[in-house]
């Protein structure tokens, strides 16, 4: 069985007056169905881009997808036209975006946002849909339904607008649902209920997700799988116990120690990334964690190391992995 | 009923000068209405009587989600806000009594650190500038070429190449310009800085390299700072000691260690437990009790405990009764009456 969905080697660029910023700079990984997948990494390092070639929704003209193929149940988005795929947009993958308050339409009421999506993509009439839209707010958790469908964005709260958008994103039964941020912007105990939530749901309704954050902690406590960004590229890929106990690139390593952990004793200094990172118009032939890399050898400035396999579904980026997270301490 | 005991409750600390007292602080923004007469139909009640102390090389943590009075208390404290009620005593001396001449100088003293380094910084002034405006406004360093040396110094010491003195802010990235932030606070040679979400916004690795910064100035300049935050690993990594606020008051105060490892207010555990922590055989093993509800609006907080609408433990006296802090082990406060 083929996955739900195959990136392959996608490559999106933007031009800019400083240069070509390659965005997403040949990304491949796979989403199963049902499966939940994470993409991590800093401000800057492509997971938007990514998000958004999915979705086909790249700012044009200049932004453009180049290179690689989008595979969904077999199907390459990239060759559909504007109209197939308005079909699939929102149907069969759905997205949650970090700011409901502008993904949402500030002039319009919560019940006819919703019923326009349902009765877009579904053959359902007013009645229906308005029952519809009911049902899908009771199911993320908004209790007094009928009086929310009459209200504006700006009644509601960040955490009520994120479980809107999360209802708007249900509302065709879709297979996938890329979320971007879904909670950055919000509350940690709102977090925690929006968080459980998309969870809850996606497992009880099956449907995949792609969850794309930078909160490491997210990532541990609600993927499978994950990926972590640099620059564009993926530079690590593993199970999300192989990727905080046994980390096999430089970079994620140095994540998992810039973080203070709530678990862990007070007072140790923390281990930060040393630099900042590239400017993506202006990256060179070698690996583009080298100015920050503890680990550089000659090598790293001639080669760009590829994404191989180092063990067992676990990988790494890096020409000198084996040499790297032998000193990440496993949690007691 | 409005004034709760807690007013007059003022957690004592028993060791070091105290430097800043805040006794039975309020802040209530009037709503207003009407278009010629404006008077107010109600009032937002940002922080709603609390009070706390600061020694002199002490960093205390002021914690809890986004609109529970965090900044506000910190705009108090810089007199930006006038308080509606209660004192602000900086070495002794109350700033709401003093001649604008002396709060000027009481305010070189005491410096702010915003989390927005972007807003924070003019875009068409060059960093240099930025960083030697409040010496040139206090007359500080009037002499030219002394203010300039004075910006390359600080600048190294935060830990920037003295050339970005010639830049614009859009030049640098997020944590630069946190850096520079923290440069122009310490230009006055400050004894006390407010961090308001200092760190918040800035990326993992970048933040990590702040907070060392923070922590190594503290340690050169014997700095005393108020850390207000709603990251709690941050905060206590950062904190000797941590203020939970929710809805306008002070819930719980204690020591880092004492707080995080026996959290006894049910909001504070409500957020401990909520926190992610970055290792799935610790979050498979954790229990996530998630708290319930939003927070209620400020202009009409809940009687009794304001948390009772979301608390787990809450009894039917919570709906009436306003817990007073009470101090249930040494230095440890809790306003609960169920803890
Ligand atoms: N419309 C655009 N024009 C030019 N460059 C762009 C555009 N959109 C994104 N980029 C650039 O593409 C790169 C990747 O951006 P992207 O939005 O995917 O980052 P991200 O990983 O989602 O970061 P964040 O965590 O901040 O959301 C960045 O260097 C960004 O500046
Ligand atoms: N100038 C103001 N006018 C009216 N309400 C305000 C003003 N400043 C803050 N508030 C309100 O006071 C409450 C506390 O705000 P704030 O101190 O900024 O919270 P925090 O920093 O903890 O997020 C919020 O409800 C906010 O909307
Ligand atoms: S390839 Fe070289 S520079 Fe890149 S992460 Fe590995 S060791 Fe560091
Ligand atoms: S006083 Fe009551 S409602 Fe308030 S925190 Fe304690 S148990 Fe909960
Ligand atoms: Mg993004
Ligand atoms: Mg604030």
């Amino acid at each position: 069985m083929t996955a739900l969905l195959q990136i392959q080697d996608l490559k999106t660029q933007f031009s800019t007056s400083s240069g070509t910023v390659k965005a997403v700079d040949g990304v491949t990984y796979d989403v199963e169905e049902g499966e939940t997948v994470a993409v991590v990494g800093e401000s800057g390092c492509g997971k938007s881009v990514t998000a958004l070639s999915i979705m086909r929704l790249v700012a044009e003209p200049a932004g453009k997808i180049v290179g690689g193929k989008i595979l969904f149940q077999d199907i390459n988005l990239l060759d559909l036209d504007i109209e197939e795929m308005r079909n699939i947009r929102g149907k069969d993958i759905a997205m949650v975006f970090q700011e409901p308050m502008t993904s949402l339409n500030p002039v319009l009421t919560i019940g006819m946002q919703l019923m326009e999506t349902l009765q877009q993509h579904l053959d359902v009439d007013e009645t229906a849909a308005q029952a519809r839209a009911v049902e899908l707010l009771g199911l993320v958790g908004i209790s007094d339904a009928e009086r929310r469908l009459a209200q504006y964005p700006h009644n509601l709260s960040g955490g009520m607008r994120q479980r809107v958008m999360i209802a708007m994103a249900l509302s065709c039964e879709p297979k996938l649902i890329i979320a971007d941020e879904p909670t950055t912007a919000l509350d940690v105990t709102i977090q925690a209920q929006i968080l459980e939530l998309m969870k809850d749901l996606t497992r009880r309704l099956g449907v995949a997700l792609i969850i794309i954050t930078h909160n490491l902690g997210v990532v541990a406590r609600y993927a499978n799988r994950v990926n972590v960004m640099y620059a564009g590229k993926i530079i690590e890929r593993g199970n999300a116990r192989e990727i905080y106990h046994n980390p096999k690139h430089p970079y994620t390593l140095g994540l998992l120690r810039s973080v203070p952990r709530l678990d862990q004793p007070r007072g140790e200094r923390l281990v930060p990334i040393v630099g900042h990172p590239p400017d993506l118009t202006r990256l060179d032939g070698g690996c583009a964690f080298r100015p920050r890399c503890t680990f550089a050898v000659d090598r790293c400035a001639r080669e760009i190391p590829p994404l191989v396999d180092v063990d067992g579904g676990h990988l790494s980026a890096c020409w000198e992995h084996e040499n790297v997270g032998l000193n990440v301490r496993k949690a007691s | 009923m409005s004034v709760a005991e807690s007013d007059t409750n003022i957690p004592q600390q028993a060791l070091g000068d105290v430097l800043l007292q805040v006794k039975g602080l309020k802040k209530h923004f009037p709503i207003t209405d009407g278009i010629l007469v404006k008077r107010a139909v109600a009032h937002v009640k940002a922080v709603d009587g609390i009070s706390f102390e600061v020694r002199k090389g002490e960093t205390l943590g002021l914690v809890g989600e986004s609109g529970c009075g965090k900044s506000t208390t910190g705009r108090c404290i810089l007199q930006l806000d006038q308080p509606t009620e209660g004192e602000i005593i900086y070495d002794g001396v109350d700033l709401s009594t003093i001649s604008r001449a002396e709060l000027n100088r009481m305010r070189e003293r005491i410096q702010v650190i915003f989390q927005d380094p972007f807003s924070s910084l003019n875009p068409r002034m060059k960093i240099g500038d930025i960083i030697a405006e409040p010496m040139h406004v206090h007359g500080i360093e009037p002499d030219a070429a002394k203010r300039r040396a004075r910006v390359s110094e600080l600048l190294t010491v935060c830990g920037l190449n003295p050339r970005f003195a010639d830049r614009y802010p859009h030049e640098m990235s997020g944590g630069q310009r946190q850096r520079v932030g923290i440069a122009r606070a310490l230009s006055m040679r400050p004894e006390f800085i407010i961090c308001d979400e200092a760190v918040s916004a800035l990326d993992v690795s970048i933040q990590a390299q702040v907070i060392n910064l923070l922590e190594d100035l503290r340690e050169q300049f014997n700095l005393t700072y108020l850390f207000i935050a709603h990251d709690l690993s941050v905060v206590r990594h950062l904190c000797h000691r941590v203020a939970v606020m929710y809805l306008g008051k002070i819930v719980e105060l204690a020591e880092s260690d004492e707080l995080f490892d026996n959290p006894m207010h049910p909001y504070t555990q409500a957020l401990l437990s909520a926190v992610p922590v970055p290792d799935p055989d610790v979050e498979a093993a954790r229990e996530h009790q998630v708290v319930k509800g939003e927070i209620p609006s400020p202009i009409n907080p809940p009687p009794g405990c304001v948390f009772h609408t979301r608390c787990p433990k809450a009894v039917a006296s919570c709906q009436t009764d306003v817990p007073s802090l009470r101090e249930l082990r040494p230095g440890h406060w809790v306003a609960c009456t169920e803890a």
